[in-house]
Parts: structure tokens; C-alpha cells; sequence
């Protein structure tokens, strides 16, 4: 049996009161269609990875249109430049970057159905209001459904200068709210890219060089060929001509095997024999840690960024504090394994999947196909996971080449060691910090010399930019044959723990509370900062840590609790958090982690939450248990067997949050969490233990958690 | 290739597949139901966890010659209606995020709850540390494991 997939398909809100399925809808606008019973269907036009901006932001344009929730059906949108503007899920800017085009879609479309009514009416536009997708006329008693003059509101000419509503009158944004495709994900329907079923469809699996630095020099497929069902075994170029930044791709040379089912397309591929020959040096772990050592050793040709003379400052300092931090290598791990469907034919091609770029990919597979960009579509299934991994697109080239071959409709499936030995890691970083406190324990001077693969890792206009006068910031690029790229919350994801453990370590050696030691800075960076470029708001950055301070109970006595404290600013949101650890069976265990967060006006406080909740267990897990290391260019780990992943035994028993309630235009929260909490469990962890953290992973030798 | 005839779901379903393909595959490809989710291929990530006879199993590792006259029940036959309390549970707490382990992670907790209705927190954390969920949803899934006990019991 055959399912067809319809990545289109329509759910309706489960709930009472519901209207009628109608029998006609009429386009308002790109992102809303309204049926003739006021079912009102609302696009959500970026890819979805598990933020959960399908329901936040269609959220937006129902607040606008003013629309009963239960009443909208919300839709993927298809890749269309030109209805939609940044259909990217990267950088937690969804939502920071939609939210004005969103609120204006559903006012204009408001303000269509209004005149719409006004005009039947023969009434002045300003006499009528709405609620919950019905017009009303007060004083004559009139009211109409939105679904009623549906049709008539989409011959209005698109109005301009339209008012947006108070947020104070907001009645869907700031409400919690449920993820739309919840109960489809609870029934195991087809949502993703894996789940997709066609008639006539083959399955396609490939080989990429077994290390970095390698690639295919021949291969023989006899055995494979005769394995049960397998079409064809071949090698696959899949380099686009004109590179778009997303083509990241160590192996652009694959082979390919196609066969009817996945089975055997795995097992065909076990048959096939390939020599390798290399290009480059295999590196080793050993080799990269040996490369950062020697960066960090060194200094940058130019500062990244040189406030006053630190080299003095360090020079009078009373006290110098010195540390080292440094990470692995990191997979993305997606737990749906990257996999894309194509078909391609002579004049055209339809691309399906899971894809975080999809406008990136559709300019990258007209270079490889050399075919115009309008006979290439690309549609956006719900993603089992993005973390960045999918801003590349190399699985959807992979595809389209594959299906090219054999002329038929493919989905490309990659195994787990595949899409783990692939690369397009998080890089290895390795950071140095100083500190310089003077005889009264102020600081004096900061440096901060960070190296990492394919590119350093400091921001070098963060925090503590700005609040101390003698200021160093340098970043050192360590090349590799291994490629890496954006990994949920890049560098932050590294840069954020190391820099709040030795702000903890500073805090201690100056004999200060180490937030109060950072409420000081940011006074000073309120007062009178240092520079004027310093990328964060200290009153922003000051109001989580406060909010924490106060939630958390900050500085009372807790027996038998050890805690831990970080703040971060990245994707232009603000997160301070406490973790209080506690003593299980002799081991400590994470008991705890009060979270505050400063995104400005929360859409949806449900989704915002888990977010957050998500970003902690995931920092957590990752600055505890996980690391690629490398043998001779080979990936050590290659499987969830010998890759740790966090369990859940292993989370926090419990995260609260809280959000700074202060109307600002909303930020994102898909990464924001994950950064400090490295820190504030090292800080908590070192509570607990007397240990500092150095190195990531915690759990690999300097720690055994409870 | 050889035929099977396989119970999944209450439903007899005849394939024609080599006899070392995993239940996963079967499912999947030949039967049409892809709620069942690929993870790793070798039972440690827990993401197509289905139920055989009852008892929660890894699909990715279990050869469809293996299965003889088991029943086989997969996230689309935990209940007619999504009403199972571990599906209701998991909407109540809106559990998902991107969704994609949530099938297997229900059918662990599901196949928890038949075999311990009132589970203690260490009962969850040892029947739910076979699967994994890179979104970090871990929270949300064990109070929703004890809301479903609650509304079981």
C-alpha cells in the first residue's frame, strides 16, 4: 500500500464550536484565505523545525485579522519569494523579523473585510468593529461573519497606512497556545520529510568518504547489484557550479544506491566495496587540541576589539586570573536523520523536504541541474529537528542528482552514521580569558583570545564590552579539512558558558556575589559605558538577572543547595538563569533551574516555555555528555551508542521561567536558553563539587552526575 | 523475498519482503504507517518503539521473520481516536516540539503505564531512558506520563 502525502493538508482545530468545513474559499491575501463558513486559514511561511513558529506566527496575523482562534486552519506555505520575504528558520529571527509584515497581513486583511461591509452597508468604515471574525455595526444592529463577505472583501483593492492594534487590546498574542500540529503529531501522521510516500518513489542511500580528507578513487557494486531490489549503483556529483554560503559540504562526491525499498537500499549499500584515496591529511583530536593550544598561545594580527591600555592594566593589576575553556567538535543530531525527496525530469523539478533554507536550496539545485529557477519547486515538510544542520542543504542537491539519474522520483535517506560522520559540526574552540583586579577588587582589565575552527568564536562587542576601560578582544582561525557550521545559537553556544564560568571564578577571587559583581558592570555600562558599539542593552541584560535574582531567592540559605548563576544576550534576547544542584547518592544532581527571559512581547507563553525548557536540557546535555572526536580524519563516534545525547534522567527535575513583561517588539527564543546554562551549571556543579569546569564535556572525566 | 502475514493494529496485513528487514522498514514502506519513526538502526535512540504483544521494542531491530503471531501495535493503533490517556496527556502538556521522537516516546510511556499504573519517578526515568529527544522536551514528558496515570487511575 501507497499513502499519499499531502504536505498541504488541513486539520481542523479540535474543539467545540467549531465552524463548518466550507465549500469555497476566497484569497484576502498571501497569508490568509477565509472560507465561506469563517474558517479562516493562515500560512505560516518559515520552515519549522520545532520552534514552533507555525503556531506563533500565524498567532501574529490572527491577532491582527481578529479571528477566534479555534477557528484557523494553519497551512505551511510553499517557498515563494514572491509572496513571502525570509523564509529561513536560522537565528531565532522568525519572529523578530515577521512580526511587522505579520501584523500588517492580518490588518489589511481586517481592514479588506471592513470595507467590504461598509460598502454593503452603506456606512461609514469608522462605525464598524469587529471581534472574533464578525463585523458589527452598533447602531444599526448589523453584524456579518468575515466568511460571509469573504468574497466580496477579496475584490478590495489592498489598502495602505493601516493602523495596528494597541498591544494592550491583544487577545491572541501573550495567550498560551497550543501547538497546531499536536494532535496530528500525536496520531503519527505523515508530517515529515521521512514520512513521504509516491507512487513509483525509490529510495536512494549513499556513501561519503569514511574520514575528512578522503574521497572515492573507484568502487565496485557487483555484490550490491545482486542484492534483492537494488536498481543501480553509481557515483553522484553533487557541487553546485555557483556555491551559495549554504553549500557547505565536505563531500560533494557521493555514491549512491537506489533500490525499491529502504531496506535494501541499506543493505545494498553494505555490499558495495570502495577504495578511497586522500586528498588532504587525516586529523585527529589530538592534532586540533595541539592547533588551539598554539592559537590561543599566540594573538590575533588585529584585535578584534582594543578598549584603553590593557597591557598596562595587567601590568598594575594587584591580581590576575587566567583560565583556559574549550569544547568539542558537535553534531547536530537531528533526531530525524537528514533525507530529501526529488523528482526531477527534463524540464522540471519538484524538491520536498526537510530543509531550513529552502530558498538557498532552490538557487543551489538550479546551479547543479542547470535549469531555471521557476521550474524548480521547493516545499517545506515540519523538520524532525533543525539546529542549524539543515541551513545546508547539501541532502537536497544529494537528491535531485540521484532522481536526475535515474529519471525517476527518489527520497534520499541517510543513515545515522551518515548524517553523524557528515560533518557540518559545531566547531572545536578552545578560549582564554584575563582578568586584571586592582588592590579594592574592581576590575581593570579584560581580554578574552579565542580560537576555533574555521573561525574564532568571540563577539568581541558583548558583554563585558563596555563596562571595563581596559578592554582586549581577539579571534584566531584554525584551519581543518573537517567542516563545520551553524550549530543552535553558533559560537554563543561555546562562548556563553566559558565567559560566565570565569566571571564566576573573577567574582570569587575579587570577593564579590558574582551577580551583584555583574549588576556593578552593568551600572557602569548604564552610566557610562565604554565605546559605542557595544551590541546589548545593559538595563535589558541588568533585568533578567534581577528578575532571577528575586524569583530564585538569590542569597538565602539553602541547605544541602549548591547554585550557580549566568546571564547571556544573543539573538537579541536576554537570559539570566540559577541552577541548584543537590546531593544524590554522593553525586550531584540538578534539581532545579529558574530561568528569566527577556524577549520582549511574548506570543505564545506555551511554545515560549518549552523553548526555553528545550534550550536548557539541550545546553545541559551537551555541555555534560557530548563530543565527535576525530582518528585519522574518522569521526570516533558514529552512533548513538557511543555518542551521548542527554536522557531523561538526566534533565532537571524542574525549570520555571519567567518573562520581563515589558511590550518591547518580540524577539526570538529558539536559542537565547541554551548558551548561559553551560555556565551556570559549571558554576552550580562547582558549588557542589569545589571543581571548575574547564573542559566539554563535563561528564567525560571531570565529573559523575547523579 | 518471502511472505508474511503480520497483525498490526488488529489488522492482518500480508507483505512480501526478504525476511531479515526490520519491522521498521515493513511498517513503514510496505504497510504505510510512518508514525513509526527512524532514528538509528540499532535500538538506542528509542524513536521506533512500537509494542509487541504489549511489551515496548525497538522496530529498527527486530527481523519481521522474527515476529511470528505477535500483535504489533504502532502510534496509529494506540487508540482508535488519539483518546489514549498518553496522547491526551501529551496534547494537556503540550509536549512536542519538533514531534519527531514523540511516537516512540508515547509508546514507551503507553507500554509503562499498562505494566505500572502509578509509576514513581524512578519507575519513568528507567522505562523512558531508552528514548531520546534532542529537543530537551524531557520535563514535559514525565509530568505528562504522571497526568496520564492520574487520569488512568
Amino acid at each position: 500500500m501507497v499513502l499519499g502525502f499531502n504536505w498541504l493538508v488541513s486539520c481542523k482545530p479540535a474543539a467545540e464550536n467549531v465552524v463548518e468545513v466550507p465549500k469555497e474559499w476566497f484569497n484576502i491575501n498571501a497569508f490568509v484565505k477565509i472560507g465561506d463558513t469563517g474558517l479562516v486559514t493562515i500560512m505560516s511561511p518559515n520552515p519549522e523545525i520545532g520552534q514552533n513558529v507555525k503556531t506563533a506566527m500565524p498567532m501574529v496575523v490572527a491577532e491582527e485579522l481578529d479571528v477566534d482562534w479555534q477557528n484557523v486552519v494553519v497551512e505551511q506555505a510553499p517557498l515563494d519569494t514572491d509572496l513571502y520575504t525570509r523564509q529561513v528558520a536560522g537565528g531565532s529571527q522568525s519572529i523578530r523579523r515577521g512580526w511587522q509584515g505579520l501584523r500588517m497581513a492580518g490588518a489589511t486583511g481586517r481592514r479588506m473585510l471592513l470595507e467590504a461591509a461598509a460598502k454593503q452597508w452603506q456606512v461609514p468604515i469608522e462605525e464598524l468593529t469587529t471581534d472574533k471574525g464578525v463585523i458589527y455595526h452598533k447602531s444599526s444592529g448589523k453584524s456579518v461573519n468575515y466568511g460571509e463577505i469573504a468574497n466580496s472583501a477579496a475584490q478590495i483593492e489592498v489598502p495602505e497606512n493601516i493602523e495596528l492594534k494597541d498591544p494592550k487590546d491583544f487577545k491572541i498574542i501573550g495567550k498560551p497556545t497550543k501547538n497546531v500540529d499536536g494532535p496530528k503529531i500525536i496520531k503519527g501522521e505523515p508530517l515529515f520529510g521521512l514520512d513521504i510516500q509516491r507512487e513509483g518513489m525509490l529510495i536512494s542511500t549513499i556513501i561519503h568518504p569514511p574520514a575528512f580528507g578522503m574521497k572515492i578513487k573507484s568502487f565496485d557494486a557487483s555484490e550490491a547489484l545482486k542484492v534483492n531490489g537494488v536498481k543501480d549503483v553509481f557515483r553522484v556529483d553533487t557541487a553546485p557550479e555557483e556555491k551559495e554560503w549554504s553549500d557547505i559540504n565536505a563531500f560533494p562526491e557521493l555514491i549512491a544506491i537506489v533500490a525499491d525499498n529502504t531496506w535494501q537500499a541499506m543493505k545494498g549499500k553494505e555490499a558495495v566495496k570502495v577504495e578511497w584515496e586522500t586528498v588532504t591529511p587525516g586529523e585527529s583530536s589530538e592534532d586540533h587540541e595541539n592547533a588551539l593550544e598554539k592559537a590561543i598561545l599566540s594573538s590575533a594580527d588585529e584585535p578584534a576589539r582594543k578598549d584603553g591600555d590593557p597591557e598596562t592594566a595587567f601590568k598594575n593589576a594587584a591580581k590576575v586570573i587566567e583560565k583556559i575553556y574549550s569544547a568539542p567538535f558537535l553534531p547536530h543530531n537531528t533526531m530525524e536523520p537528514m533525507n530529501f525527496f526529488a523528482h526531477v525530469t527534463a524540464d522540471k523539478a519538484e524538491l520536498v523536504g526537510p530543509i531550513q533554507t529552502p530558498e538557498s536550496m532552490r538557487k543551489s539545485i538550479s546551479s547543479l541541474l542547470k535549469m531555471p529557477l521557476d521550474k524548480i519547486t521547493v516545499d517545506m515538510t515540519r523538520m524532525g529537528g533543525g539546529f542549524g544542520r539543515r541551513l545546508y542543504g547539501n541532502f537536497g542537491l544529494e537528491a535531485a542528482a540521484i532522481s536526475k539519474k535515474m529519471n525517476a522520483p527518489i527520497k534520499l535517506v541517510y543513515s545515522r552514521a551518515d548524517d553523524m560522520t557528515q560533518g557540518t559540526y559545531r566547531p572545536a574552540y578552545k578560549i582564554t580569558y584575563r582578568a586584571a583586579l586592582d588592590e579594592n577588587n574592581n576590575l581593570t582589565a579584560f581580554h578574552v583570545r579565542g580560537a576555533g575552527i574555521h573561525g574564532g568564536p568571540v563577539f568581541a562587542n558583548r558583554f563585558p564590552a563596555g563596562t571595563v576601560d581596559n578592554y582586549l578582544a581577539e579571534n584566531i582561525n584554525v584551519e581543518s579539512n573537517i567542516s563545520t557550521g551553524a550549530w543552535r545559537a553558533p559560537r554563543s553556544n561555546f562562548v556563553a558558558g566559558a565567559e560566565q564560568s570565569f566571571l564566576d571564578e573573577v567574582a570569587e577571587a575579587a570577593g564579590k556575589d558574582p551577580i551583584e559583581m555583574r549588576l556593578a558592570l552593568f551600572e557602569r555600562a548604564i552610566q557610562n559605558p565604554i565605546g559605542d558599539n557595544n551590541d546589548y542593552d545593559p538595563e535589558r541584560y541588568a533585568g533578567v538577572l534581577k528578575l532571577v535574582k528575586e524569583k530564585a531567592g538569590w542569597g538565602k540559605e539553602m541547605p544541602g543547595v549548591s547554585r550557580g548563576v549566568a546571564a547571556y544576550y544573543c539573538h537579541n534576547s536576554y537570559v539570566a538563569q540559577v541552577i541548584d544542584v543537590i546531593e544524590e547518592n554522593g553525586k550531584p544532581k540538578i534539581k532545579k533551574v529558574w530561568c528569566a527571559a527577556d524577549c520582549g512581547i511574548v506570543i505564545n507563553p506555551e511554545g515560549a516555555k518549552n523553548q526555553i525548557e528545550g534550550g536548557i536540557i539541550d545546553g545541559i546535555g551537551h555541555a555534560m555528555y557530548s563530543a565527535v572526536t576525530f582518528t585519522d580524519g574518522k569521526a570516533d563516534q558514529e552512533n548513538f551508542d557511543r555518542y551521548r545525547l542527554i536522557r531523561l534522567r538526566e534533565a532537571p527535575m524542574e525549570i520555571e521561567t519567567f518573562f520581563v513583561d515589558n511590550g518591547i517588539d518580540p524577539t526570538g527564543l529558539g536559542e537565547p536558553s541554551l548558551p548561559p546554562v553551560m555556565g551556570a551549571l559549571a558554576n552550580a556543579l562547582y558549588k557542589a563539587t569545589s571543581k571548575r569546569l574547564y573542559s566539554q564535556p563535563f561528564a567525560q572525566k571531570d565529573i559523575v552526575m547523579g | 523475498m518471502a511472505s508474511f502475514t503480520l497483525k498490526v493494529n488488529g489488522k492482518q496485513h500480508q507483505v512480501d519482503v526478504d525476511p531479515d528487514t526490520p519491522i521498521l522498514w515493513v511498517l513503514r514502506d510496505n504497510i504505510g504507517l510512518v508514525g513509526t519513526k527512524y532514528g538509528c538502526g540499532i535500538a538506542q535512540c528509542g524513536s521506533c518503539t512500537v509494542h509487541l504483544n504489549g511489551n515496548a521494542v525497538r522496530a529498527c531491530v527486530i527481523p519481521v521473520s522474527g515476529v511470528g503471531d505477535a500483535e504489533i501495535t504502532t502510534i496509529e493503533g494506540l487508540s482508535p481516536k488519539a483518546e489514549h490517556a498518553v496522547q491526551q496527556a501529551w496534547i494537556e502538556h503540550d509536549v512536542s516540539q519538533c514531534g519527531y521522537c514523540q511516537a516512540g516516546q508515547m509508546m514507551s510511556a503507553a507500554a509503562l503505564l499498562s505494566q505500572n499504573p502509578n509509576p514513581t519517578d524512578k519507575d519513568i526515568d528507567n522505562a523512558m531512558n531508552g528514548n531520546i529527544c534532542r529537543c530537551g522536551t524531557y520535563i514535559r514528558i514525565k509530568d505528562a506520563i504522571k497526568t496520564a496515570a492520574k487520569n488512568l487511575s
